[in-house]
């Protein structure tokens, strides 16, 4: 059990997606000019990692590692070069699935979660968080747990990102800095009050 | 088209810098920017996958129910970054390493879509080739200038090679910490936007 809040911890605060890796910048710089739509956005994006992490571990185990189609009597056979366009399609079928079901059966959430669900297919932090997996060799139980570690990451994030924007209506910076780039710097600060908790270990 | 071809070529890199301007592809190229040669690399690769990317849906961009355009033009665009992942992977093995998953992350970078969906669907194949070029160019032109003060004031030197001698060897020069930090490139960001911004006021937000 240790071992999973361990990796919990570790994707939320050390290796958080936007602040030491820059994924999901686009979106990350993009839909946090206030708190609200900020809250929407990183729910969106915990749902969708949550599930499509596992998911794209689940594949990568049962049919793209070598030898994983030996009960097809393929046992040589090694798929992992077409893995990129494999968790792709996954993450995007996902996205669409969850758009339609939200849709159908929750239409309150659809509402809040709704515009940001396209987006989601083209954000790096999802697609990031899949490849980490990969990279990392995680069993299932592991994936899960990144996956809810590396969503949650960005969800604060996205969320303090906000909040501080919101304050940053009534600074007066010079004109070239305006807007994108007092962001870019705030951003920065905050990656490096999340780095002081580089040296905590569980 | 009002715009030459060598027009094309240059607009993204000063006049509209995907990164600076319109904010796209900033993801997954930060990371890279702490080694010159990574990020020439990077910028290399980015480049050959926006503009042959751009070449291939503008070929078939009649053929594209528009349904179903952002599924066919992902799978575009993973099939082209694959190509350049095996590439590496087989002549360039350390680098691929170095590399890690930001290769892969160049299918979710916003730019390569962004020209997919924004030039490439309704142009001609040989803009839109000279297009991906030219913001490929755009995005490089970023990525060396945050990577050349990162690397020459972070480590003390210009790709791989020592410029300034340590002080830790024997030299004169005191590493900035700093700049080896992953924060450092949100500011070297931040202030390529002000200097671009400053001398093209019409960039400013208001």
């Amino acid at each position: 059990m240790g071992h999973y809040i361990d990796i919990i911890f570790r994707s939320i605060f050390l290796e958080n997606m936007p602040l030491s890796f820059f994924l999901g910048m686009c979106t990350f710089l993009a839909i946090s000019k206030q708190v609200k739509s900020a809250i929407g956005l990183g729910a969106a994006v915990l749902v969708i990692q949550i599930i499509t992490t596992p998911i794209n571990n689940f594949i990568l185990n049962t049919v793209l590692k070598p030898g994983a189609l030996s009960w097809l009597g393929q046992p040589n056979l090694d798929l992992t070069f077409l893995g990129l366009l494999t968790y792709i399609a996954i993450i995007a079928a996902v996205v669409q699935i969850l758009e339609m079901v939200l849709d159908r059966f929750m239409p309150s959430l659809y509402n809040t979660l709704g515009i940001f669900l396209p987006l989601l297919t083209v954000n790096c932090a999802i697609f990031g968080a899949t490849l980490f997996m990969v990279e990392r060799d995680y069993t299932f139980g592991e994936s899960v747990a990144y996956g809810f570690g590396a969503g949650g990451g960005f969800f604060l994030a996205v969320v303090a990102l906000a909040g501080i924007r919101e304050r940053l209506e009534y600074a007066d910076p010079p004109a070239g800095l305006k807007g994108l780039g007092i962001t870019f710097i705030t951003t920065g600060l905050m990656a490096m009050a999340f780095m002081g908790l580089a040296g905590m270990e569980l | 088209m009002a715009e030459t071809k060598y027009e094309l070529l240059t607009r993204s890199i000063f006049k509209r810098n995907p990164i600076a301007l319109l904010v796209l592809g900033v993801c997954s190229s930060l990371a890279v920017t702490g080694q010159m040669t990574t990020a020439l690399v990077m910028a290399i690769c980015v480049s050959l996958v926006v503009a042959f990317s751009s070449l291939t849906i503008s070929i078939v961009r009649f053929q594209i129910p528009s349904t179903v355009r952002i599924g066919i033009q992902i799978m575009v665009i993973a099939t082209m970054v694959i190509l350049v992942d095996q590439f590496l992977k087989a002549f360039y093995f350390g680098l691929s390493k170095q590399l890690s998953i930001y290769v892969g992350l160049i299918i979710t970078n916003c730019i390569v879509m962004g020209r997919a969906e924004g030039f490439a669907m309704s142009n001609p194949p040989i803009a839109s080739f000279i297009d991906g070029i030219g913001n490929g160019l755009g995005y490089g032109f970023v990525l060396m200038f945050v990577s050349f003060f990162r690397e020459l004031f972070g480590s003390g030197s210009l790709f791989g090679m020592q410029v300034l001698p340590l002080a830790g060897d024997g030299g004169w020069y005191i590493r900035n910490g700093l700049l080896v930090l992953p924060a450092s490139a949100f500011f070297m960001i931040a202030l390529l936007i002000w200097l671009m911004r400053t001398f093209d006021p019409s960039q400013q937000e208001k």
